[in-house]
């Protein structure tokens, strides 16, 4: 095929593709007008229903629960997926994270990025616990304050050595967490089922007043157990990546 | 867009917000493009890094702060990380 037989391809088939999305976005509803029934309808009773302000919590940890559980195992799995093609391999082995030759220094971290990872991490774990246990007064939740709380260990790698990073995040330790915060999610919507009621069913007292932290019922708690789960995945992913530039074959 | 303008304490006009956001709108598309265009990766991953953060700052225009946390942490932060590592690993020359 010649270029001038593909440039015509393309053309025709772009043009296509253009009239396509001209005529899909003709159909759309206007600009800010929502026009399906579920959103004025979870507006109007969320909050009496759960005792959650946080709205978009209510909705991913106990109306639409189910599906969060699937997003949930879908990090579950990545993170699994990441370990498992990223494992050593035969004729691979880990090299010291220091510099191997004696006379030469390894390039040490700069102070100003020192001091500003250092700086950093402690709020960085403050807030990450802050948003995974605030999920049912305000608009966070367990996957923000997971992710923060995973950065706080990136902080800890980018002030320091490799070394101290898997001091604070052994691989074992993150295994187990991310077990516990994902089959926490499960074992919070079976208990549920236990009680005769529907999985996932928010089945724990409300709490009397809206948005107050210890209102909302399972919604809190299973926030919570995401937390979890996610800076646990995320910090696996990340401490598997590291370990790769680590590793050299023989 | 005047159904956007909810009523809280905070309120922003109408007008102020659309300019807000079409200028956010934009910045994204040229945040976009200019990850597409850069070709040296680590300069790649500094712009795609800013372009999370722009995109964060869309979501908080648009009245989605819960989405704005979770882009703010993924695409400034978590996938620049991921992206660094790995060119790390590919440029290492193997001995």
């Amino acid at each position: 095929m010649t270029p001038r037989q593909r440039r015509w391809i393309f053309l025709i088939a772009g043009a296509g593709l253009a009239a396509f999305y001209l005529w899909g976005l003709s159909g759309l509803p206007g600009f800010g007008h929502y026009p399906g029934p579920y959103g004025p309808a979870i507006l109007r009773i969320a909050v009496a229903q759960t005792n959650a302000t946080g709205v978009v919590s209510a909705i991913n940890f106990d109306y639409r629960g189910f599906d969060t559980v699937g997003e949930e195992f879908i990090l579950f799995v990545a993170a699994m997926g990441v370990a498992t093609v990223l494992r050593p391999l035969r004729g691979e082995r880990e090299r010291p994270a220091l510099d191997e030759a004696a006379d030469r220094d390894a390039p040490p971290t700069s102070s100003a990025v020192r001091m500003v990872a250092l700086l950093f991490t402690g709020p960085v774990v403050l807030a990450g616990w802050w948003l995974a246990s605030h999920a049912q007064t305000n608009p966070s939740g367990g996957f923000q304050g997971g992710i923060l709380l995973a950065t706080a260990f990136i902080l800890i790698y980018l002030s320091g050595e490799f070394l101290v990073f898997e001091r604070f995040s052994p691989a074992d330790l993150t295994d187990v967490a991310e077990a516990v915060g994902a089959g926490g999610f499960v074992a919070i919507g079976l208990a549920a089922i236990a009680m005769n009621l529907p999985y996932l069913d928010n089945y724990l007292p409300l709490g009397t007043i809206p948005g107050a932290v210890s209102s909302s019922g399972t919604i809190a708690l299973i926030s919570f157990f995401v937390g979890i789960e996610v800076a646990a995945a995320f910090t696996a992913i990340v401490g598997e990546l590291l370990d790769q530039t680590l590793l050299r074959s023989a | 867009m005047s159904t956007l303008a909810v009523h809280t304490p905070y309120t922003v006009p109408v007008g102020m917000m659309d300019a807000l956001q079409v200028t956010l709108l934009v910045l994204v598309a040229a945040g976009a493009t200019a990850v597409v265009l850069i070709r040296a990766p680590v300069r790649q991953v500094l712009m795609l890094s800013t372009y999370g953060v722009l995109l964060a700052v869309l979501f908080l225009a648009f009245q989605a702060p819960d989405v704005t946390l979770s882009e703010l942490t993924v695409g400034a932060v978590v996938l620049p990380v991921v992206i660094l590592l790995t060119l790390a690993k590919v440029r290492k020359p193997e001995q």
